[in-house]
């Protein structure tokens, strides 16, 4: 075991600590590069298109994969890591996909035809466009984070799940209300939103698949960045007892709030890029369904683990792709069976049981080596 | 200003029942002084409205020389005052040195405390990495008053710090209580009175939610009768009350 004192007083060094944690790291680089090759190995292995055909087909598993494994991390962030029982994430990814849909859809063209920026001969007008998209996005769904926030500070525990069902549920009637339909498409919801030509999943799907790629990778490094970090360190704490993180000097309510204002942004990103994805939001992104299929992919990878979500997506997504295709529209049936079995023998989830066994074997396979030494 | 703390008749309510009904306390600088007194007396809710957790609706806390009641706890605890609350109230997901690394008030309050914090107790030290929950009992105990060291703190809540301990873990526990009294001020509430008569140079004794005895330890030590009065033990058996 290292030392304690050398690991608080020995200097950093960088390049030490950075080779260190690429050998840590190794297997997390090796999916991210075979998830990078992965079009053009299927294209090659299947002897078809990497533009077109199956690897099309499949690139757009994996970007609705990358995007909803971004979505369920964010919902980590606050039930897994700041223990905050919430049955309301789905307004944010909703919230998040309505912003980027309605920017896009009625101020976005009107920008576009009354102005035109350029940097030397490069017209940037529409990459404008989409950063106040994103900056929307990112104003929306922060001020609806601290709206749950607020009412997180009063009600907690199983009250505060069912107030944040109610609070979604409000969003949800209102993206399918009628008296908004002029720009929200009510039931039917936004269709056919101008995403930036060069952005357009369907005609540049490889490179949409790379973007979606980046992101889910990016958001990974952020929320990994804030876990690890003393303020990551107060969100467990909180979970773990909010009275004794108080003991201690730390204000729950700033922490808490500050949980839920950054699942709420990360959230709302990965709606608007499904917005984007889908050239299009609709009633079913702000619904309790889209709640509860973050905590399957939660509760499936392994709570209060970001690898977790993660892996609980891409079961669900992957996984489920070929459930469909074997079992047709019953597919649900035979997921939910299986999420059963899981939940009932790995009660950790995939990841979460995996860690808890590892140290039970590192400890065993310790003992028995001290009792072979004779040390017992 | 020799009292880092006064306490000073404070009435307080837990719902509906009134638990402190006129608790006066205080606190020498730089010395142990011990509340005593059997369960149910208020110590524990004592040292709870000290730090705003069960807030007291009457009376005053000073701590050095400014009025605290009223006050959240938050705030209190950052005023540099460490609470060791009972039943080693560490974070057990958390590994030993995040249960320290969150103590921090400062960026290095724990590397600059480490050699003090790991000579008081060497366990910690090789048991950095493990969670809490892997911890023993006194590891945890241990685990709780160093999460208390690493702020600067001028003052220690310590509340039964020998609860539920092997006797020879009591006995490390009191060196190290010992030792850091030498740097910072301690309020402990202890019922092991052998512990608490080698420990505390004044004593406090609480009945029923008032104060009902003060002095020096050393007295009381020779005061067989009020010591079965209130506590109902006696010394010579070591017993707990």
């Amino acid at each position: 075991m290292a030392e304690a004192k050398s690991d608080l007083t020995a200097a950093p060094n960088r390049f030490t600590s950075a080779v260190k944690s690429l050998r840590s790291e190794w297997l997390g680089l090796a999916v991210i590069l075979l998830l990078a090759l992965f079009p053009f190995l299927f294209g090659w292995f299947s002897g078809t298109s990497v533009q077109d055909g199956p690897s099309k087909f499949w690139q757009g598993q994996l970007i609705t994969f990358f995007i909803m494994a971004v979505y369920a991390m964010s919902y980590d962030l606050l039930i897994g890591y700041t223990g905050i029982l919430s049955f309301g994430h789905a307004a944010f990814f909703g919230g998040g996909a309505y912003a980027m849909g309605l920017f896009l859809t009625h101020i976005g063209p009107k920008i576009i035809g009354s102005y035109k920026i350029t940097i030397g001969s490069a017209d940037i007008t529409e990459v404008l466009v989409l950063v106040a998209a994103i900056f929307l996005v990112v104003v929306v769904v922060t001020l609806l984070g601290l709206l749950f926030s607020v009412v997180s500070a009063r009600i907690k525990g199983v009250y505060f799940a069912m107030i944040s069902l109610a609070m979604a549920e409000a969003i949800h009637i209102l993206s399918k209300a009628t008296d908004f339909g002029k720009w929200t498409g009510a039931d039917e919801g936004l269709h056919g939103v101008p995403v930036p030509l060069w952005l357009n999943p369907t005609q540049h799907r490889l490179l949409f698949y790379f973007v979606a790629l980046a992101f889910c990778v990016i958001m990974y490094l952020i929320a990994r960045r804030l876990v690890d970090s003393p303020t990551g360190r107060v969100f467990v704490a909180l979970r773990e007892n909010e009275s004794r993180v108080r003991m201690i000097g730390y204000n729950p309510v700033t922490y808490r709030t500050l949980s839920f204002v950054i699942a709420a942004v990360i959230a709302g990103l990965a709606g608007g890029l499904f917005a984007i994805w889908n050239m299009g939001a609709t009633p079913s992104m702000t619904s309790a369904l889209t709640t509860i299929n973050a905590l399957i992919m939660t509760i499936l990878g392994g709570i209060g683990t970001l690898i977790g979500p993660i892996l609980g997506a891409g079961l669900m997504q992957i996984v489920g792709q070929f459930f469909y295709q074997w079992f047709g529209a019953r597919w649900p049936l035979v997921f939910g069976l299986i999420f059963i079995a899981l939940v009932l023998f790995l009660p950790y989830g995939v990841i979460g049981t995996y860690r808890l066994k590892r140290l039970e074997w590192k400890h065993g396979w310790q003992r028995l080596r001290e009792l072979v030494a004779g040390k017992r | 200003m020799d009292n880092i703390l006064e306490i000073n008749g404070i009435h307080t309510y837990i719902g509906q029942f009134h638990i402190l009904e006129g608790v006066s306390v205080t606190v020498r600088r730089n010395a142990i002084t011990v509340m005593l007194g059997r369960n149910g007396a208020g110590k524990t809710t004592t040292l709870k409205s000290i730090l705003g957790l069960t807030p007291p609706r009457e009376g005053t806390v000073t701590y050095n020389g400014k009025e605290i009641q009223g006050r959240r706890a938050y705030d209190i605890a950052s005023l540099g005052i460490g609470y060791v609350p009972e039943h080693r109230a560490i974070f057990r997901n958390l590994s030993v040195m995040e249960n320290l690394k969150i103590a921090e008030r400062k960026k290095g309050d724990l590397e600059s405390k480490s050699e003090f914090i790991f000579g008081l107790f060497p366990d910690l030290k090789r048991l950095y990495r493990l969670p809490g929950n892997h911890l023993s009992g006194g590891q945890q105990q241990m685990l709780a008053v160093a999460r208390a060291l690493v702020a600067d703190n001028q003052l220690l809540l310590i509340d039964e710090p020998s609860e539920g301990l092997a006797p020879i873990l009591i006995e490390q526990m009191m060196e190290a209580i010992r030792i850091l009294s030498a740097a910072t001020t301690v309020l402990l509430v202890e019922q092991n009175f052998v512990m608490a008569s080698k420990l505390a140079e004044h004593y406090y004794i609480l009945d029923d939610g008032r104060t009902v005895h003060e002095g020096k330890m050393a007295d009381l030590v020779e005061d067989k009768e009020l010591i079965h009065q209130f506590l109902g033990t006696a010394l010579h058996k070591g017993g707990r009350s």
